[in-house]
């Protein structure tokens, strides 16, 4: 061994010395933790914001309530929510729609809704072997927990604070997750904007103090607006003294649109 | 500082410089300000503008007629159910009118007989009920009650009307079993028309010591379903028993 040799790997061996792995493992961590621990202090502050601003908003959960056995399947409140809303008029763009079931007395059931039941609806087939036949509107469920929401990418689907599931259309991406996985078939893509769209309880006018269009145009009152878990409003009576049912039960989405005499076959 | 944590802190630096700078310019103003999502877009939903003003807003020029329409039978029916989207017509009374569906295609939108209605909504053959007139000629749409108290049971209970057409009891009319006061037809929820309460009203037929026809079909009304009413049973505009 030569001392030409012996200088370097004493100063490697040095190096290594100072820096052993433990040190190195702990500036890095250190390092890595700053970036996170740096973003928490910029957010804090907006956390407290909200906390504070909480305070403030009311407190009301919207849903709506539908009496099966009432409506008369006139289809006006399909006609109306497109009008209020710039739905589309082709045949397959509905915010809100009316089915009509017909069980038949050899158990067939049979769920038609010709252009959502805004023309009407034409006279059943071999009348004489019905069992039973009514109507039933449909719209978006407003679930409290909306597999829509759940699926959306980027946070364009969301719950409101007041319950209602919208829509931002300036930041949809119009991937169409949302309408795959909705349940109950009310949400459709808008083939002009590009975007997701859906039943929005007419938000625009609850903000004025206006009940959606469709409960504004319903002839018989079978659908009616209020809010969820307050006493003196007209959905709060609806639930005390109706048998309620919602749509699909089983699959836990926990809507606030509320049915009452809906028949077991509904889905 | 030894140079290799120096070198990783300014790498790692210049990665958090980085990730805040393309987040602040991919996330939008006011995302996560209430939720995961942009709280303004609340604000730009909740502010699109009206196409249905209401009813209370109607009301407020054209008392005279919604105090008409609101003691008829169409007291529950919003003005724009008819006349259309109003909001537009608020704003500007004078230039913006809304429609008046005037032909006879719009009425049976809601009083067509449709078998899946409810019974007792009042619901007329568009084909057999008068024709080519047009239904204002005799119905005042603010306050629809019939010109006419209503000849035929029918008129208001197709439903039933149509079960009894195609049953065995076709041939019978409606007044062999229910006794109907006539102000039924004028008031008919304060006045409701009678109905059977016993099995010997059915076994006035149907007993096997009936003075019936011969074809009615008979039973032994002392060991037949005993326990029952008829109607329990059988349905009687549209009797199963064959």
């Amino acid at each position: 061994m030569s001392d030409s040799t012996a200088g370097p790997d004493r100063e490697s061996q040095a190096t290594r010395e100072a820096v052993d792995r433990r040190d190195f493992l702990w500036e890095a961590l250190k390092a890595s933790l700053g970036v996170p621990i740096a973003l928490c202090v910029v957010r804090v502050p907006e956390l407290r914001g909200m906390q504070e601003g909480g305070d403030e908003v009311v407190e009301r959960i919207y849903g709506m309530g539908i009496d099966v056995r009432k409506c008369i399947g006139c289809g006006h409140c399909a006609q109306a929510c497109k009008s209020e809303n710039d739905v589309p008029d082709e045949p397959y763009f509905f915010n809100t729609w009316v089915e009509r079931y017909v069980i038949r007395t050899d158990g067939e059931i049979v769920v038609d809704s010709p252009n959502g039941g805004i023309d009407g609806f034409p006279p059943i087939e071999e009348e004489g072997s019905t069992l039973r036949t009514f109507f039933v509107p449909k719209l978006c469920n407003h679930c409290e927990d909306a597999p829509c929401v759940q699926v959306c990418p980027v946070g364009a689907t969301f719950i409101t604070d007041d319950g209602a599931v919208l829509v931002d259309e300036e930041y949809c991406i119009g991937c169409g997750y949302c309408v795959q996985a909705c349940p109950y078939g009310a949400r459709w893509f808008d083939p002009v904007k590009h975007v997701a769209r859906k039943c929005t309880f007419c938000y625009h006018r609850l903000a004025k103090g206006k009940v959606p269009a469709c409960v504004e145009v319903c002839p018989t009152s079978a659908r009616l607006f209020g809010e969820v878990g307050h006493r003196a409003n007209p959905l709060a009576r609806f639930l005390r003294f109706n048998e309620i049912q919602v749509l699909k039960p089983h699959l836990n989405t926990k809507p606030k649109v509320f049915y009452a005499n809906l028949d077991g076959e509904v889905r | 500082m030894p140079q290799q944590v120096t070198r990783l802190g300014i790498a790692f630096a210049v990665l958090a410089i980085v990730f805040v700078a393309v987040r602040q310019t991919l996330v939008p103003d006011t995302f996560g300000d209430a939720g995961h999502y942009r709280a303004a877009a609340v604000d730009s939903i909740a502010a699109q503008s009206l196409k249905y003003a209401g009813h209370e807003a109607c009301t407020l020029c054209h008392r005279p007629i919604a105090e008409k329409r609101s003691a008829s039978n169409h007291s529950g029916v919003s003005c724009e159910v008819c006349h259309g989207p109003a909001a537009e017509h608020v704003t500007a009374p004078g230039s913006v009118k809304p429609s008046a569906p005037r032909e006879r295609g719009f009425c049976p939108l809601c009083h067509g007989y449709n078998a899946s209605r409810p019974s007792g909504f009042p619901q007329i053959d568009p084909v057999a009920h008068n024709p080519t007139v047009p239904c204002m000629t005799c119905h005042d749409p603010h306050a629809p009650e019939p010109p006419v108290i209503p000849g035929e049971c029918r008129a208001c209970h197709g439903r039933i009307a149509s079960q009894k057409a195609v049953s065995h009891h076709a041939v019978l009319p409606c007044l062999t079993c229910h006794d109907a006061p006539e102000e039924h037809k004028a008031t008919p929820r304060a006045v409701r028309p009678g109905k059977p309460s016993s099995r010997d009203f059915c076994a006035g037929c149907h007993a096997e010591d009936a003075a019936s026809p011969a074809h009615i079909p008979r039973v032994d009304t002392a060991t037949h379903g005993e326990d029952y009413l008829c109607w329990q049973c059988h349905y009687p505009h549209h009797p199963e028993a064959d």
